[in-house]
């Protein structure tokens, strides 16, 4: 049903039961906000949102109050502006006056409010509030000084991942974000994903800083640096260069890389390719065997810590392989040496990830062979743009490059591990194969593409039917697992990604992606997916030369002792 | 286990968040605080991330995270007792224990409460040590009404 | 406490001769027996001690254990009842004497030692009349000579006691008493004979206002609650009463709780729910402790529970203790509370009478208010109607505290003049002092003035000079109390209570107290706060206030600048005073005071210097000191060192 209201004097149409901000939106009439989210339910706390009402004694929120028939509303009065000019001036007063050195300078929410609403004088004063800073996490900082308690980390945190790692600790202006007992971030249930990160407005929480580590590497003569990829870091990393969603620079990417300084370029991709390989006859010799949960892929490691910590029980379900990266890393340090002729312990190996958990997955032990790490560093998309800025390398006149060999080339199969649902179109492709076939029976599975939290496919081989699920978010991984257990459903195998969509909306890509972005990501993928020649794992030839000249047969024991590991249950404040 | 936590535990029904405020209540009557362990064992009986119980417990007045003073002072801070210089005894009592609002006196003694109103305005400014009222205080006699306190434990 | 000892009538009698029984007069004997059970004829002497918290505090329970000692070692008989209170606080203990045929008589001021001074007299039918408040009248029992009646002392000359016509009077914890002084039949009249409609209806008719602070009409929010489509709908009942000097809805729950409960279980048969729950500050101990004995003797009575005596109507109430927040009496907090949540409110709409404790149709009333719904039910709403003034019926409980002689909690019709409160009920102010001005509700109230103060006390006349009813308190200020000090004292509660939710209220009290503490505070370092600087702040003060006001989620922070803007307003010429002359005229903000040595007055006899936390006096013995003006704090020690009255303050 459609409503009238009035904005400005302009008589303008809107849904009844919209609130006013849709309605305005919709108009072209922006109205700066902090606490709402887009699918949340509004909370109300910032503030910013106020707009004039006429026959209403204070200011009205937009975001929570729906529009009714001649509403009569004023979006930019004086006394609105003012008003919102003062909520900022406010929040400023509480602030550290940091942006020099703050990791959000230019991309920060409070900063662009402050700017938009003309803030050029310290109007208000007072004290400030101390905190320490939590570097606790492998993976995040917390700057409880920057916190302007939007609350927005805490709902993602509930509603997205269901791990309710932080919460709202004391009342006023003592409020803090906290974890239980206000412990340190990493005694916490927290597990890693960097999702709050990406809805936090200021620079309160921010991935924990590799680049001096990387930077002393690189410019350490006896280390050979080898740097690889995630496959989706190709499709975002051009949104921190201004470009918009969507577009893939990967081989942009590996020329920055070179250009940077890394000894050796290689593709992350390559290493999916292996992990499918060996999922997929994972799957296969687990087949039939009775009273046993479907195979839940192993490749996000802040599901897998959210299992260590909540499902221990279903540990066993996980599949033993390590994920794409942590697989190439142990390549790395185990073939790579014997054919370059570089001694494993000088090679300082580095990740390019889509992600924060991938930061604490790289430094667990399970991921240490002889004292070596699998990974040495691990950097987000975001760090990398700021490695690529540091370096003084402009992207806009690179030709893009090619990775280096034998690590370099892949199917278009590991490429679509970016998007969720992509490892389980991946190993439905390479299952026939698997099981001895000679072409697949299909390539596209469209139904287990797109942006929707639960997805499903299947495949006959023979006579065997095997099921496909797909969980992006772990608040929806968490409902299909309930579901698994409560009998309602049967499959052969899961994915599990603990970001909605899957890495391109990981927690180390470019901040500020709405929906439209993260799909636009996901097409770029399959864009790649559709031109490419190869797009199954199984036939990318590096994959059989890798198997033939080193690893053995899939699942060997030389693959076991590599390219597989096993988790156990993590004791946790839950 | 501990034993007492359960029983209180047993009284309420598992899963209901809205007990929670109540089972806080019944384990600080208990033990006169919040220990680590019972919220943890709170949260597997309400099925409820800790964070949410801390979270909950720092936003109301009632609850701590520590054992009280064997003395437990609560000082009335309402209007009545500030304009009759509620204040001052804040102060004195500060010098004398070393302590603030909210905290513990290093010997276990002493802890200090500010409370709103105790409804006794008429004898303003007034406190309350353990189960003892105090009242018309006045800033000189705050160190013997302290003083015998400590007498009396020794 | 203990219960009544002699109640001449069982469950069963009064069930059936007097709560089934609906017609207006009961039979001759019935009312013989309610009678007794009001005590308006005894046989033993009753001695009634009032133990409510007030009287506790000021030690009613040291003299209730002089009684008994003072009975068994007499070994006299006679019944001890414990009551509430009689709303008087300035005279607690308060004990009261009934001897068989003779009237009752309240004495004040009973403490422990006082106690057997009294009761000798009184044994011995001679009244001690310096420890006598009064006497109450009765058509058939012989007068004590030569003693005031309670009624006509300025206390309770104005009142109108409908709310606490039994304070004090009788025990609480006695639901037969209730019962005797018309208790419960209201209630079993209206389930019996009303619809939920009806019951709106009547109450809507009443005009009877929210007294919690809004003053929205209570009859038509019950409509909304019940016209909304549900399979569950709440009454909740706001007993968390957390501004600081408000204690009546303890008191009232303390002195007549079966009053409250008769209320709520009114309410909730009117939106139709069978769930009600109390929701009371925690440190309310004695109140929850009473309301909790009460719950269950009107569950053995068989008014709480299924289907309450063939009505088909069922009811459960359940108390909930307040864990400690302020906002937590904000209703969308306080569902969040009891949802076992973080007591922070949520924007509006959705308003609670819509989507309101788990997500259903939930009203939120007062205390007070719901302890006026059976009179109204028993006197039907035009009564209430002709009570008060045109724009507020009823009557109104108010706390009246600070500088007043007399203390104490008191009920009037709405539109008594705020003079009236304070020069008659409150016997005005003490020690000869004069009046400065009144705090009226609180930290989201404001001040009434010497020029003002005939202004009529009601919701509209209140609200017309920015006032805010809120839960009734008045603190009466004298020329000793400083306005500054006082605002600064509720924006120091007001920030520390805040919920931090949203931005203006969390950031912005504190900027206001923050401007007031350095307006108070002396200009140690220039730098820190020059006058002008100190003059910034206060001009920011009306615009942060205005901006508060305007986006404040909750009522907490929409209001928490009323007193800083009716401050303002009176009192400009004080805040010229604290930040251009640096003084503090009613000497509250000792930091401001500057101390200086009359050198001629001074023998340099040495005792001030050592004594100086800032080692601000210095000198040679024999010869004058002096007081270094940068350093000294004003905190006063010196002065009261000084045996030559050396130091002064300029
Ligand atoms: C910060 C704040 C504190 C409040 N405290 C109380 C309170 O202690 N008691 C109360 O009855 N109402 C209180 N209220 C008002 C309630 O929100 C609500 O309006 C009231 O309980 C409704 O009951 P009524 O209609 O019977 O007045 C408070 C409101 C705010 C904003
Ligand atoms: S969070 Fe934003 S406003 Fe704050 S210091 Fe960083 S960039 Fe500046
Ligand atoms: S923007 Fe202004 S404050 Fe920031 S660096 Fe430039 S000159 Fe300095
Ligand atoms: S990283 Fe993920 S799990 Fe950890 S606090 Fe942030 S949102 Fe929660
Ligand atoms: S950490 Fe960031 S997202 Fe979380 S409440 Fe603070 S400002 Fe908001
Ligand atoms: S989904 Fe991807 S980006 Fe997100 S946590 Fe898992 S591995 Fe990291
Ligand atoms: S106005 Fe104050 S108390 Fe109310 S929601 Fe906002 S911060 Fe909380
Ligand atoms: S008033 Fe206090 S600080 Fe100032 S000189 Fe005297 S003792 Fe020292
Ligand atoms: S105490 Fe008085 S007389 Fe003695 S030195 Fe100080 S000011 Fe002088
Ligand atoms: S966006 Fe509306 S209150 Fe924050
Ligand atoms: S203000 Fe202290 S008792 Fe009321
Ligand atoms: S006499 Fe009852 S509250 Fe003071």
């Amino acid at each position: 049903m459609i409503v009238r209201i009035e904005v400005n004097n302009k008589i303008i149409k809107a849904r009844k039961g919209e609130t006013i901000m849709s309605a305005l939106r919709s108009a072209g009439i922006m109205i700066p906000s902090i606490c709402s989210m887009k699918d949340f339910t509004p909370t109300g706390a910032c503030r910013m949102c106020v707009v004039e009402v006429e026959g209403r004694q204070g200011l009205v929120p937009s975001c929570s109050q729906p529009v009714s028939e001649w509403m009569k509303i004023k979006t930019h009065s004086p006394r609105v502006v003012k008003s919102r000019k003062t909520i900022v001036e406010l929040l400023l007063s509480n602030h550290p006056d940091d942006c020099l050195y703050c990791e959000r300078n230019g991309n920060c929410e409070l900063q662009t409010l402050a700017e938009e609403l003309n803030v050029r004088e310290r109007r208000i004063m007072g004290k400030k509030n101390k905190y320490k800073l939590d570097h606790s996490s492998p993976s995040i900082v917390r700057d409880p000084a920057k916190c302007i308690l939007c609350g927005r980390c805490v709902r993602v945190c509930e509603e997205r991942l269901s791990v309710f790692a932080i919460d709202f600790v004391n009342r006023g202006n003592r409020t803090i974000i906290g974890t239980a007992f206000n412990k340190d971030l990493n005694f916490s249930s927290c597990i890693n994903c960097g999702q709050c990160i990406m809805v936090c407005p200021t620079g309160a929480l921010f991935e924990k800083d590799s680049l001096p580590e990387i930077e002393d590497a690189l410019n350490n003569p006896e280390k050979t640096v080898v740097v690889q990829y995630a496959p989706s870091v190709g499709v975002t990393l051009a949104e921190e260069f201004g470009i918009k969603p969507g577009k893939d620079i990967g081989g942009l990417v590996i020329a920055a890389l070179r250009k940077i300084g890394f000894d050796r370029i290689f593709d992350t991709s390559f290493a999916a390719d292996i992990a499918v390989v060996e999922m997929a006859h994972e799957l296969l010799s687990l087949k039939g065997k009775k009273d046993r949960m479907p195979l839940i892929s192993g490749s996000c490691p802040a599901w897998v810590k959210f299992a260590e910590q909540w499902y221990p029980d279903l540990l066993p379900a996980v599949s033993s392989c390590k994920s794409p990266q942590q697989m190439l890393g142990a390549i790395l340090k185990s073939g790579y040496p014997g054919i370059s002729g570089t001694d494993a312990g000088s090679i300082f190996s580095v990740a390019v990830a889509p992600c924060t958990a991938k930061k604490f997955e790289a430094q667990r032990e399970e991921m240490t062979k002889k004292g070596l790490s699998d990974i040495d560093a691990v950097l987000t998309t975001r760090e990398l743009a700021k490695l690529i800025k540091l370096y003084g390398i402009d992207m806009s006149q690179i030709e893009p490059e090619v990775a280096d060999e034998p690590y370099g080339m892949r199917s278009s199969a590991g490429k679509l591990f970016g998007a969720s649902g992509g490892m389980a179109e991946a190993i439905i492709r390479s299952l026939p194969y698997a099981a001895g076939a000679k072409e697949p029976s299909r390539i596209k599975y469209q139904e287990l593409r797109g942006g929707r939290g639960r997805k499903e496919a299947e495949i006959r081989i023979g006579k065997t039917t095997y099921r496909f699920a797909v969980a992006g978010g772990m608040s929806n991984a968490v409902n299909l697992i309930e579901d698994i257990r409560a009998g309602n459903c049967e499959y052969d195998f899961v994915e599990i990604m603990a970001c909605a969509g899957g890495c391109v909306n990981g927690g180390g890509q470019p901040i500020g992606a709405d929906d439209n972005a993260i799909r636009a990501r996901m097409k770029a993928l399959h864009g790649i997916d559709e031109k490419e020649t190869i797009r199954v794992a199984h036939k990318n030839p590096r994959i059989s030369e890798l198997y033939d000249n080193f690893l053995g047969s899939p699942l060997s024991g030389k693959c076991k002792s590599l390219l597989h590991t096993s988790y156990s249950e993590r004791k946790v404040l839950l | 286990m501990d034993d007492q936590t359960s029983v209180i535990l047993s009284r309420y029904p598992r899963g209901h968040r809205d007990c929670l405020i109540p089972i806080l209540q019944d384990i600080q009557e208990e033990y006169g605080y919040l220990s680590e362990s019972s919220v943890i064992e709170v949260a597997r009986y309400l099925g409820l991330p800790s964070s949410k119980i801390f979270g909950l417990a720092t936003f109301y007045n009632q609850f701590r995270f520590e054992p009280r003073g064997r003395f437990h002072i609560r000082l009335c801070h309402g209007t009545s007792c500030h304009v009759t210089a509620a204040s001052e005894i804040i102060k004195e009592l500060g010098k004398k224990l070393r302590i603030g609002p909210g905290e513990i006196s290093r010997d276990g003694m002493f802890s200090l409460e500010l409370v709103a109103c105790m409804g006794a305005c008429h004898l303003a400014p007034l406190m309350q040590v353990n189960d003892n009222y105090h009242t018309r205080l006045d800033p000189a006699g705050i160190r013997d009404i302290i003083d015998s306190y400590i007498e009396g434990e020794e | 406490m203990s219960l009544n000892t002699h109640i001449p009538v069982d469950k069963e009698y009064l069930v059936n001769n007097v709560l089934l029984n609906e017609s207006a007069d009961l039979p001759a004997d019935v009312e013989k027996l309610l009678k007794l059970v009001r005590r308006e004829k005894v046989k033993y002497p009753v001695i009634f001690v009032g133990t409510g918290s007030c009287g506790l505090i000021s030690g009613a329970g040291e003299t209730l254990i002089e009684i008994n000692k003072y009975l068994s070692d007499r070994d006299l008989r006679a019944d001890v009842v414990e009551t509430g209170c009689t709303g008087y606080c300035s005279m607690e203990p308060v004990i009261e004497v009934q001897l068989p045929g003779k009237t009752r008589v309240s004495f004040k001021n009973v403490t422990s030692e006082k106690l057997p001074f009294v009761l000798d007299g009184m044994f011995n039918s001679m009244v001690p009349v310096e420890h006598v408040l009064g006497q109450y009248k009765s058509p058939s029992l012989e007068l004590w000579k030569d003693v005031p009646f309670i009624g006509e002392l300025s206390f309770f000359s104005m009142q109108y006691r409908n709310l606490m016509k039994n304070w004090g009077r009788i025990n609480p914890l006695s639901i037969e008493e209730y019962i005797a002084t018309g208790g419960y039949r209201s209630y079993i009249k209206t389930i019996r004979n009303y619809t939920h409609e009806e019951v709106c209806d009547i109450v809507e008719k009443s005009g009877l206002q929210g007294r919690g602070g809004g003053g929205f009409l209570t009859g038509k929010k019950w409509k909304v609650a019940h016209t909304v489509m549900a399979d569950q709908r709440y009454l909740l009942c706001n007993a968390d009463e957390s501004d600081p000097g408000g204690f009546a809805n303890r008191a009232m729950i303390e002195s007549d709780p079966h009053r409250l409960l008769e209320g709520v279980i009114i309410a909730a048969y009117a939106i139709g729910t069978s769930k009600a729950y109390i929701y009371i500050r925690n440190d309310y101990r004695n109140a929850i402790e009473r309301l909790e004995k009460a719950v269950d003797r009107a569950r053995d009575y068989g008014l709480l529970g299924h289907d309450v005596y063939g009505s088909g109507f069922n009811i459960d109430v359940i108390i909930r203790k307040g864990p400690g927040a302020f906002v937590c009496g904000e209703e969308t907090a306080m569902i969040s509370s009891i949802e076992g949540k973080r007591g922070m409110p949520r924007p509006k709409p959705p308003y609670p009478a819509v989507s309101g404790l788990f997500g259903k149709p939930t009203v939120v009333n007062n205390v007070e208010t719901l302890s006026n719904i059976p009179a109204i039910f028993e006197n039907g709403p035009d009564w209430f109607m002709s009570l008060g003034n045109e724009t507020s019926p009823g009557t109104k409980m108010l706390v009246l505290s600070g500088k007043v002689n007399n203390q104490g909690i008191i009920e009037v019709p709405m539109g008594t003049s705020v003079k009236d409160l304070i020069f008659g009920a409150g016997g005005g102010i003490p020690g000869k002092k004069s009046f400065r001005a009144v705090q009226i509700g609180g930290p989201s109230g404001g001040f009434i003035t010497a020029d003002n103060i005939d202004i009529p006390y009601d919701f509209d006349s209140l609200a017309s000079e920015g006032v805010y009813m809120g839960s009734g308190v008045m603190v009466v200020l004298d020329q000793d109390c400083c306005i500054i000090d006082t605002v600064k004292y509720f924006m120091d509660f007001i920030q520390k209570e805040s919920c931090g939710k949203c931005i203006p209220c969390r950031e912005g009290t504190r900027r206001m107290l923050e401007v007031y503490e350095n307006i108070t505070k002396r200009p140690v370092d220039e730098n820190g706060h020059t006058t002008l600087e100190r003059f910034k702040g206060v001009m920011q003060l009306e615009s942060l206030a205005s901006v508060i006001k305007d986006t404040s989620l909750c009522g907490l922070g929409q209001k928490a600048p009323n007193p800083v803007i009716s401050s303002l307003k009176y009192f400009r010429s004080e805040y010229e005073e604290h930040i251009f002359d640096r003084k503090c005229s009613a000497g509250v903000c000792k930091e401001l005071r500057l101390f200086y040595i009359d050198v001629e007055k001074c023998t340099g006899c040495t005792a001030c210097a050592p004594k100086c936390p800032e080692s601000a006096i210095i000198g040679t013995k024999h010869h004058p000191f002096f007081i270094v003006e940068e350093k000294c704090t004003g905190c006063g020690i010196c002065y009261d060192v000084c045996k030559f009255s050396a130091i002064l303050v300029k």
